[in-house]
């Protein structure tokens, strides 16, 4: 390991510009003559437009123009995809409602975009489109699960006359059915997978801009996957063609999932710049992301697990409603299917496992992956139903895991996953000595002498990352594959430019992409710069989500890496008059073996571009690779948290005592980054166990829709945490790296409710468990135990 | 319109500006210093923190006409004569930001925590202090380190974080 390459703690490259101010967001960028959009947003769940008058509009001082889903259907623009069909279990496709950009004949949610204003300034927009008078003829809304799908529910959208969306399952019924019925107890849990608000601190941005002179159109925003952008807007949407767009996402402050997908207000400005022959510009306030980000979670679950008399795990069954929001947003379908049933088996050998799955239309915003995307949703019912299991056999929790864990690999589970490598009792047994589990007894017997009552919870999780092998998406249903692209460009100098198809927005990927061109090719990393980005410079690319950067950009870094090598070796081998096989190349410098004559890099790069020492129909000139990497198989990242809390039962304050995370992913090319994205996640996991709940009212108004009303996690609402790791290379990828972006926010809430139940002896706590929520629980604790 | 003039990072500025301009907007907007964010509508995210005579401020909830005659100072004027703040450096050292949209204000309230109770802070008083913060992505752990090292970093005649 060098103090830059694999495995070190290196300070990242691009933080500089952030502590000084000097980040360049979305919203930082003012093209010249740009004019600014303000979105007229439905404030009814559900209505039909009879009619839309924007001409008091076009007629207030300042505006350059106002349009309308009219306008937008006239030019051709197609509506908003959703890029994953799912079948029904009787192999018909999901009943994808029309996704109009802009409202045509109903608005279908509070936020739905009904009208753009564009204006010289926020203002003027703003006052002009008070002046839009639009006719709603107001209709019944529904925005709970349970009601969506009862006969004589109001419809949302007439494809689908029952507001289900798909009814999907997984996995062999007769072979669970069977074992339940030889099981000699099942454990049996109701849950609800509480929904919630992705909120990057950067809210969601865009600027649209068109060159008449090139007919060209350029879209910047805060997107995950610019070139997944581009391709939407191109393919599907129709704006322009993929070499007539542009698309960049420059900094991007946060993502969590929500700035993966394509929105309507993206597509708006980008149209709208060409229409009204100005740059246009739009960057959504608090209110607007609360009401119209992608929102996540939101489930509605029965499970059943099946044991044996010795609590051997026989086979589980779930059930769940998964609310998809008014409209499918562009991955949503997969999420609570795809992405959720195949993490049922947990790091547990289950012989047998059914899952039905739901999808429901209601009229609330759309749902879509949120940090771990169908993984926590996954883990929070594997979790808690163990949890309940071992304490309803009356054996230690951790025990009952270790009992059932899976132990040989590779390991096919009943739901389409196998995994590949694992060591799921040794990251147990690390988390068990860390949080110091030996002495649980006591410290619970001294809060009980102070009044407070001490709860322990486990979450040993799993996830699928790494995503995904392109053909088996492919026969999923995805309409993309999911490979990732890089290119190397090795300067005359010696210097590197790389090239990447993943995107960075917190991630640190100019800094750990970085350290991999520093252990391959020996050059110092400031001589390495990462791109990314920018459509017009990288080539093609998937993003960033569903912790893919590691296991899938690096990879294909690492093939083109390779590629570098293997011609610079030939370079070498002209300059040094040598034969390529016995060109050795070792820290940064090309020798021939057996002698002491070598070039650095640097040298042989300059020799591959000035082509002085061989002939250019021998050997091409220049030094640049690039590659695709497509995976094999998902990764399978996995570990233990363990969360150590008091509850103060007078008042229902939780407080997090002890956190200790012990996680498995692979190879780590810079601990100190990952340690970060651990952290965060953690504290996004807590948040949806303590804090964060996104409430519609029955008229379908969203409540909290602000940060007075929606509680984000606090510095004073967490721990310092204790991290640990325990390592099994990846098999499948040449860097043996797993993935870390999701882990925290899949593990956390089930060890919080665990720890939480554990705590108050009985399992009736709902998420959020707010003071409120846990006083309740602990009045009820309190009185089971005086009935007692 | 009304006349504005106040002192941005050591320089004088005049603008006319529209009564109902706020802080944030003439920093970003007029001043086109973009390092100051704005993260919310309700004042609750202190990513548009900067300090006004020498006292940090949500510059989202302060009209810039109310500064008039005032010094500020936002996340670009931290840094003198090119040599990073400790609370900078000390941030970078610990990890203490991933997608540095918070980080501006992070900075810009740690030094006035520093300022107001000293260059021995535990965590406790670190984490009540930044409640007016929020970050979505650290989960403030590496927050709550950056923030102690760089007031203690601050203190006079203390090593630089870097050498450290
Ligand atoms: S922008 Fe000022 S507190 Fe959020
Ligand atoms: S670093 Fe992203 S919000 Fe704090």
């Amino acid at each position: 390991m060098t103090t830059t390459g694999i495995g070190a703690p290196v300070r990242r490259k691009e933080d500089f510009r952030f502590i000084t101010g000097q980040g360049r967001y979305t919203d930082d960028i003012e093209r010249p003559g740009q004019a600014h959009a303000y979105f007229l947003r439905s404030p009814h769940a559900h209505a039909n437009i009879r009619s839309i008058d924007v001409s008091a509009a076009r007629a207030m001082p300042g505006v350059v123009g106002v349009l309308t889903g009219e306008d937008l259907a006239k030019d051709g623009v197609g509506g908003l995809i959703c890029g994953w069909m799912i079948h029904s279990k009787d192999g018909s496709p999901m009943k994808a409602g029309a996704h109009p950009a802009l409202a045509v004949g109903k608005v279908r949610y509070v936020g739905d975009h009904v009208a753009v204003v564009i204006a010289e300034t926020l203002a003027a927009a703003k006052d002009a489109a008070e002046a839009i008078v639009v006719d709603y003829e107001t209709l019944a809304p529904v925005v709970d699960m349970n009601a969506a799908v009862k006969p004589g529910a109001p419809v949302i959208h007439d494809v689908a006359s029952d507001n289900v969306v798909y009814d999907w399952h997984l996995g062999d019924k007769a072979a669970t059915e069977a074992a339940f019925a030889k099981a000699k107890h099942v454990a049996k849990i109701d849950l609800v997978n509480n929904r919630l608000v992705p909120n990057p601190m950067e809210t969601r941005a865009a600027i649209g801009e068109y060159d008449a002179g090139t007919e060209g159109y350029t879209l910047y925003t805060t997107s995950q996957n610019p070139h997944v952008a581009r391709l939407v807007l191109s393919a599907f949407i129709g704006i322009a063609p993929e070499h007539k767009l542009r698309v960049i996402a420059p900094d991007v402050g946060g993502g969590f999932g929500s700035k993966i997908f394509i929105y309507a207000e993206e597509t708006v400005c980008v149209w709208a710049a060409k229409k009204v022959g100005r740059p246009v510009k739009w960057t959504s306030d608090r209110t607007e992301a609360f009401l119209s980000d992608a929102h996540g979670r939101d489930h509605i679950t029965h499970a059943e697990l099946a044991l044996d008399e010795r609590g051997k795990m026989l086979a589980m069954r779930v059930k769940t409603k998964a609310n998809l929001g008014a409209y499918l947003s562009t991955f949503s379908s997969c999420v609570p299917t795809y992405l959720y049933a195949p993490l049922l088996s947990g790091q547990y050998d289950i012989p047998a496992i059914y899952c039905e799955v739901e999808g429901i239309y209601t009229n609330t915003a759309p749902v879509d992956a949120y940090r771990g995307a169908g993984r926590p949703e996954a883990t929070f019912v594997v979790e808690r139903i163990v949890e309940v299991a071992a304490r309803e056999l009356g054996q230690d929790p951790a025990a009952f895991r270790r009992k059932n864990f899976v132990r040989k690999f590779p390991h096919q589970t009943p739901v389409i996953m196998a995994y590949d490598t694992g060591d799921y009792a040794a990251s147990l047994d690390k988390a068990l000595e860390l949080i110091d589990y030996k002495n649980i007894g006591k410290r619970k017997r001294e809060s009980a002498r102070a009044g407070k009552l001490r709860g322990i919870g486990f979450s040993a999780y799993i996830e699928a990352c790494g995503i995904a092998p392109s053909a088996a998406v492919g026969s999923l249903g995805a309409g993309v594959g999911l490979w990732e692209s890089a290119e190397v460009r090795v300067n005359p100098v010696g210097t590197v430019e790389v090239l990447t198809g993943s995107h960075s927005h917190g991630q640190g990927h100019e800094t750990t992409f970085a350290q991999l061109v520093c252990e391959r090719l020996g050059i110092p990393i400031d001589q390495v710069a990462i791109v990314h980005g920018d459509t017009d410079k990288v080539q093609f690319g998937m993003g960033t989500y569903g912790s893919r950067s590691g296991a899938v950009g690096m990879s294909a870094l690492s093939k083109a890496l390779d590629k570098v090598i293997a011609k610079a070796k030939k370079v070498a081998a002209y300059a040094l008059e040598a034969s390529d096989a016995d060109i050795e190349f070792k820290d940064g410098r090309f020798s021939v073996a057996g002698t002491d004559k070598s070039l650095a890099f640097g040298e042989v790069a300059l020799q591959a571009y000035i082509a002085h020492k061989f002939s250019g129909q021998d050997l091409e000139p220049g030094l640049k690779e690039g590659a695709f990497y497509d995976p094999t198989n998902f990764t399978f990242p996995s570990g233990v948290h363990i969360c150590e809390l008091e509850i103060d039962p007078d008042t229902g304050v939780t407080k997090i005592d002890r956190w200790v995370a012990v996680d498995d992913f692979g190879i780590v090319i810079n601990p100190m980054i990952v340690e970060g994205q651990v952290h965060g996640g953690i504290a996004q996991g807590v948040g949806q166990a303590l804090l964060e709940g996104a409430h519609y009212d029955e008229t379908g108004q969203l409540v909290t829709a602000s940060y007075m009303d929606y509680c984000m996690p606090r510095a004073d609402d967490l721990p310092s945490f204790t991290v640990g790791a325990t390592v099994t290379p990846c098999p499948s990828n040449p860097l043996g790296i797993k993935g870390c972006g999701e882990a925290g926010a899949i593990a956390a809430p089930p060890a919080v409710i665990n720890a939480l139940t554990d705590a108050l002896g009985h399992e009736d706590v709902t998420m959020p468990a707010t003071p409120q929520v846990v006083w309740r629980a602990a009045r009820k604790a309190a009185l089971r135990a005086a009935a007692e | 319109m009304t006349t504005v003039t106040m002192t941005v990072n050591g320089k004088s500025v005049t603008a006319n500006v529209d009564p109902r301009t706020l802080l944030s907007q003439f920093v970003r907007e007029n001043l086109r210093l973009t390092g100051t964010h704005v993260g919310c509508d309700t004042s609750q995210c202190g990513a548009c923190v900067v300090h006004v005579d020498g006292r940090a401020v949500k510059s989202c909830t302060t009209l810039a006409v109310s500064c008039d005659g005032s010094s500020v100072t936002t996340i670009e004027g931290l840094a003198v004569d090119g040599a990073l703040h400790p609370m900078q450096e000390a941030f970078r050292e610990h990890h203490g930001l991933q997608c540095g949209f918070c980080t501006p204000g992070m900075i810009m309230s740690a030094v006035d925590i520093v300022n107001r109770k000293g260059n021995a802070l535990d965590e406790h008083t670190i984490r009540e202090e930044l409640e007016g913060n929020i970050c979505r992505c650290t989960g403030y752990h590496n927050i709550v380190k950056a923030v102690e090292a760089g007031a203690r970093a601050m203190a006079p005649g203390a090593t630089s974080i870097a050498a450290e």
